[in-house]
């Protein structure tokens, strides 16, 4: 837990944004990091204006669906690509999708740092 | 009639490849749309199997050219994760080399952009001035690019007073230098030419798409890192470096003065450093999630790590600047013409290898 | 326009910048790390360079009594010297040579009886 998080549920995460966007924050970078005693992973936002810090937090289980927030702050669509090629984390409606392909040959099925296989084209399961 | 031109990953002006398809309609770029990935070579995922000790030598090689600021930033990190006081001769020990390799990169910039517009004496001159930054380094901490001086508690090598004396000379030679080529570099009609008004990033657009570094400076965002006041930033005072255009030539600007206030800064720096102490010992193991940030020559830094009170840190997210000035190259690069696409990339300060660990 | 000329004239009048390498060598600055070497003698096989190399490039075979070193695997980060605790390894300020072919450094210590006067020490010279 950090100082200034506040958490968020997948359903207000597009307003919040706009919230912060309509503010004037500036939204510095998306991590994300797997829970793996729950099944859930954490998407942490973190946010910046004049230097001071404040950060939102996600939790999600496995493959519920995300919304983006690409078209509120058009950068994040790069950091949902990489969070989706790394994690395998369901992200929908990027603005610009690139398909598991950003850092990812078309061949790899098991994303490189979940403890198990994402959905592609067959189901999920315990690797 | 529109026409797709693959711009690298193999292209003369690049440093690193960068994969770019320009949508290009008689001369004028209409889209473009980024391709990363040509060298990811996965260095997040070595943490399971290197411990936190051991993830210090191979963050530093995440980036050639700013190798001692991510060690400065991860071990800055892990040490608030375990609690540890690090001594003060430390801190500035590690200012000073994280100034001098802002030195260098920053003079490497500024040789490549001035050869990406084929301008090759020039960019022998610069290179030329930064061999003695590599020789500071060398004599120093043991190696020219990859120094390998900042470990989890301070720092493992020190500095003798006849060291000192010789940095601050060398220091006063690469400023004088510097300033003797400033007029063949900023005067110049040609560069000018080729620079003013291309590429231009508003204000607005600086902030909204997340732009960090010189990119925001170029801009007039007076936001630099170092403000924060970690490490030994606190205790020594500097002012960021600010242009207001927001175009090439701008960030040019920027680039250039920010050499003259780091050799300012490496000078405060030696006059500050107290004696004692250079490194602590480290007990214990980490655990916890920190998230901390710096200033690179490039932009803003940040790391967040999670530990699980194993030898194995659970995550270690790095997200390097060039990741976050992509959006606002993107942005910029629609509506100039073919020939200038070189040297706008060139102005955000392309470091691939940053982006793709 | 002129600006440059100064520097122009100097670099013509004076002497190149540049050294005829390999014939003239710059003295190596103290304290550069360049080659890697152990005095096998005075190793007491405990393993520690072996654990805190953050290339995995040492083998300690304890039983055997070998200390074995992939210098081309090396990062010449100098860990292993400092964490030693007998002190025996050095690093030597010289770069090593290149080589056409990689090729592993190899030592063999005293074996552990002293019953055995023999001292068994293989070297195999590193390029």
């Amino acid at each position: 837990m950090f100082a200034n998080e506040q958490a968020v549920t997948a359903d207000a995460l597009i307003s919040e944004c706009r919230k912060r966007f309509d503010a004037g924050l500036r939204l510095v970078g998306v991590s994300a990091v797997e829970i793996k005693a729950d099944d859930a992973f954490d998407v942490l936002y973190h946010f910046d204006k004049d230097l001071e810090l404040s950060h939102m937090r996600l939790t999600v289980p496995r493959e519920a669906p995300v919304p983006s927030v690409s078209g509120v702050y058009f950068q994040a669509l790069l950091y949902e690509n990489e969070i989706k090629d790394q994690f395998g984390v369901n992200f929908q409606n990027i603005l610009i999708d690139f398909g598991c392909t950003l850092y990812l040959e078309p061949e790899v099925v098991k994303s490189p740092f979940c403890t198990f296989t994402f959905a592609r084209k067959d189901k999920g399961k315990e690797a | 009639m529109r026409t797709i031109l693959p711009f690298g990953p193999q292209h003369p002006v690049l440093p690193e490849p960068i994969h770019l398809k320009l949508v290009v309609e008689e001369e004028k770029v209409v889209e473009v749309l980024p391709n990363l990935g040509y060298v990811h070579r996965g260095l997040e995922k070595m943490t399971d199997i290197r411990d936190y000790n051991q993830m210090v030598n191979i963050v530093e090689r995440v980036c050639g050219i700013c190798s001692c600021i991510h060690s400065l930033n991860y071990c800055e990190a892990v040490e608030e994760l375990m609690g540890l006081e690090v001594p003060s001769r430390a801190h500035f020990l590690r200012v000073m080399w994280g100034e001098i390799h802002r030195v260098h990169s920053h003079l490497l910039w500024l040789g490549l952009f001035a050869d990406g517009f084929g301008f090759e004496s020039l960019f022998m001159q610069f290179w030329r001035i930064r061999e003695r930054a590599m020789d500071l380094m060398e004599a120093t901490a043991g190696n020219r690019v990859v120094i390998s001086t900042n470990i989890v508690g301070g720092c493992r090598r020190d500095i003798t007073p006849d060291q000192k004396t010789w940095i601050l000379s060398e220091t006063d030679k690469i400023e004088k230098e510097v300033r003797a080529l400033e007029k063949t570099i900023l005067d110049d009609y040609t560069v000018k030419k080729r620079c003013c008004g291309k590429g231009v990033l508003t204000k607005e657009q600086a902030h909204q798409l997340g732009a960090v570094g010189p990119m925001l400076r170029g801009s007039g965002w007076a936001q630099d890192v170092r403000q924060t006041g970690y490490a030994a930033y606190g205790q020594l005072d500097f002012e960021p470096v600010v242009e207001y255009d927001g175009d090439s030539y701008a960030r040019c600007k920027v680039r250039f003065r920010e050499v003259y206030a780091a050799c300012d800064l490496v000078r405060q720096a030696l006059a500050k450093m107290p004696d004692g102490e250079i490194a602590v010992k480290v007990t214990g193991k980490p655990e916890g999630e920190v998230w901390r940030r710096v200033e690179q020559p490039r932009g803003e830094l940040y790391y967040y790590i999670k530990g699980n009170g194993s030898k194995n840190l659970e995550r270690v997210r790095i997200r390097t600047p060039t990741f976050a000035n992509i959006p606002p190259l993107l942005a910029i690069l629609p509506g100039c013409e073919l020939a200038d696409v070189p040297v706008i990339v060139l102005s955000i300060d392309p470091c691939i290898s940053c982006t793709e660990r | 326009m002129f600006e440059m000329t100064k520097n122009v004239l100097q670099n013509l009048m004076g002497k190149t910048s540049t050294r005829l390498y390999p014939f003239t060598k710059r003295e190596p600055f103290a304290g550069f790390r360049g080659t890697l070497d152990i005095n096998v003698e005075e190793c007491i096989f405990c393993g520690t360079c072996a654990k805190k190399c953050p290339s995995q490039c040492i083998e300690v075979d304890v039983k055997g009594r070998t200390w074995t070193c992939d210098s081309f695997a090396c990062v010449y980060c100098s860990v292993c010297v400092e964490a030693c605790p007998t002190q025996c390894m050095t690093m030597y300020n010289v770069t090593k040579p290149a080589a056409g072919e990689k090729d592993l450094i190899s030592y063999k210590g005293k074996p552990k009886e002293p019953k055995k006067p023999k001292v068994a020490k293989e070297e195999n010279p590193a390029g």
